[in-house]
């Protein structure tokens, strides 16, 4: 894999299908770093990329996604700590933006939640960390943010609503940050129905909601955390990820500060699916986009230093639901490397050929054709990257 | 009441995101204050709100400084009068991102 800036189709801002391609399929890679936003993009073949950004150079990006209801409609987080948050907005599939609303506003009293050293701190505003836009409405999205809370717009993100029941959760005043922040950074969306919701929060843990958000259930026995007083409390675990399969949403699969888990009834149980990985440590997981119980994982040396075991980047793969793990390494570097993961930075895309990608803290973004067999560096130098989505186009 | 044109420079990171060219040349009704400037730039320019201020509190964001005259006006009061130079157009109220790396 090569990049290609500068041959082949070159558009002006985010790459458009040009007429004649829209019959062929591929894919829109939406990369997130420290300092702007970068859109990679390749036919159905997945050799040759069209590299265009930064866009919002200078900001921080944590996050973009586009809608499943159409794709030509994308948002990005944009945020810094000079000037705030900002939600950005495309209805062109990126060649044009604008910013929409960016008041995200507690529902009444904020409350506290408990910090680092243990002592109450109120409840704060700092950032967006994951977009998911609905499965069915291009104009509801839903809004992660630190400090942890869902907000909900259903208007294209020019205004936004908390979703109280959440924070309001009976455990939510002794919730605490983890070392990225008190982040609600994972939300799935059952595409049987919306109104089931699974939420992740570091460090609190798996949330559900069964009546779209009024109510919420702390999803989280099974999960042991040497990290808190008692291991295996209702709340206080530090979940990095979660992920599910859209044919089988009842079975999510999770990456916590250390173990990978794995829930067949909607999170009620989880166990343990850690198997012959070399480090249950990890932020990242996701799902193969075709068989339900291939799973991918990228294991990091452990919670004091997040690099990759023995500086081999290596991605795991389960074909059995975990348990037992294949490294994937073709394309890889196998020495000296030290990047990481972060928690937002795998998708897959939904190609005949499931192609896998990830991004790392050295702003590598890798792509991977063939469900992990072999690995090519879309590009190698961008930022420090913090989130990948990535649309299959037809 | 007396209609004052104020000008104001922005960082640029405002000014792409507020799609403006070097200064802002606003119309201030009424005594020439931080408040009375900054709603009127965020009248003109909406993008721009929650981004010097919080929303809500209206307080100045940490990392944000406001500098006219040579000098540091960030921690004065909301509602004070700017200096004159500024009411009369001769400075520009200067909004900063304060140095903290980058």
């Amino acid at each position: 894999m090569r990049s290609v800036a500068g041959t082949g189709p070159r558009f002006q801002g985010f790459p458009v299908l040009r007429e004649e391609e829209t019959t062929v399929s591929g894919v829109r890679v939406l990369v997130g770093t420290r300092k702007g936003a970068f859109v990679l993009s390749s036919d159905g073949t997945r050799r040759d990329w069209d590299i265009s950004g930064p866009h919002f150079p200078g900001w921080e990006i944590y996050h973009l996604k586009g809608s499943a209801a159409d794709p030509d409609r994308l948002y990005a987080s944009q945020s810094g700590g000079w000037f705030g948050q900002l939600i950005q907005r495309s209805d062109d599939g990126g060649g044009t933006w604008n910013a929409v609303g960016n008041e995200f506003a507690y529902e009444g009293d904020a409350g506290t939640h408990q910090y680092f050293d243990g002592t109450a701190v109120p409840w704060k505003f700092t950032r967006v960390w994951h977009l998911e836009p609905s499965l069915h409405d291009p104009d509801t999205i839903y809004a992660g943010v630190e400090d942890a809370a869902l907000f909900r717009s259903v208007d294209g993100g020019g205004s936004w609503q908390e979703l109280p029941g959440l924070r309001g959760h009976g455990t939510g005043p002794s919730w605490q940050p983890g070392a990225g922040g008190m982040c609600l950074h994972s939300i799935l969306l059952d595409p049987r129905d919306e109104a089931h919701m699974t939420i992740a929060i570091s460090a609190a843990g798996t949330f559900r909601t069964d009546d779209g958000g009024k109510t919420w259930r702390a999803i989280n026995r099974g999960l042991r955390s040497e990290g808190i007083p008692d291991q295996d409390a209702e709340v206080g675990h530090c979940v990095h990820h979660i992920a599910a399969h859209a044919t089988r949403p009842d079975t999510l699969f999770m990456q916590k500060h250390w173990d990978v888990m794995r829930s067949d009834d909607g999170g009620e149980q989880w166990r343990e699916i850690s198997g012959d990985l070399p480090t249950d440590f990890g932020f990242v997981i996701d799902v193969h986009a075709h068989e339900p119980d291939t799973v991918y994982v990228v294991p990091i040396t452990s919670d004091y230093l997040h690099v990759p075991l023995d500086g081999k980047l290596r991605v795991y793969r389960s074909r059995t639901g975990g348990d037992e793990w294949e490294p994937l390494t073709r394309g890889l570097p196998q020495e000296h490397c030290y990047v990481n993961v972060l928690r937002d930075a795998m998708a897959v895309d939904s190609l005949d050929e499931c192609g896998i990608y990830f991004g790392t803290t050295g702003g590598q973004v890798y792509v991977s054709p063939d469900g992990g067999d072999t690995w090519a560096p879309i590009v190698r130098d961008l930022p420090a990257v913090l989130s990948v989505e990535v649309q299959t186009l037809s | 009441m007396t209609t004052h044109s104020v000008r104001v420079v922005l960082p640029a990171h405002l000014r792409v995101l507020g799609r403006v060219d070097g200064e802002v040349v606003l119309a201030v009704d009424g005594p020439v204050t931080q408040r009375s400037v900054l709603d009127a730039l965020e009248l003109r320019h909406p993008v721009l709100r929650g981004t010097i201020r919080e929303h809500g509190t209206l307080r100045r964001r940490a990392f944000v400084r406001f500098f006219a005259c040579e000098r540091d006006l960030s921690h004065e009061p909301p509602d004070d009068p700017l200096p004159d130079a500024v009411a009369s157009g001769a400075e520009p109220l200067l909004v900063v991102g304060a140095m903290a790396g980058g």
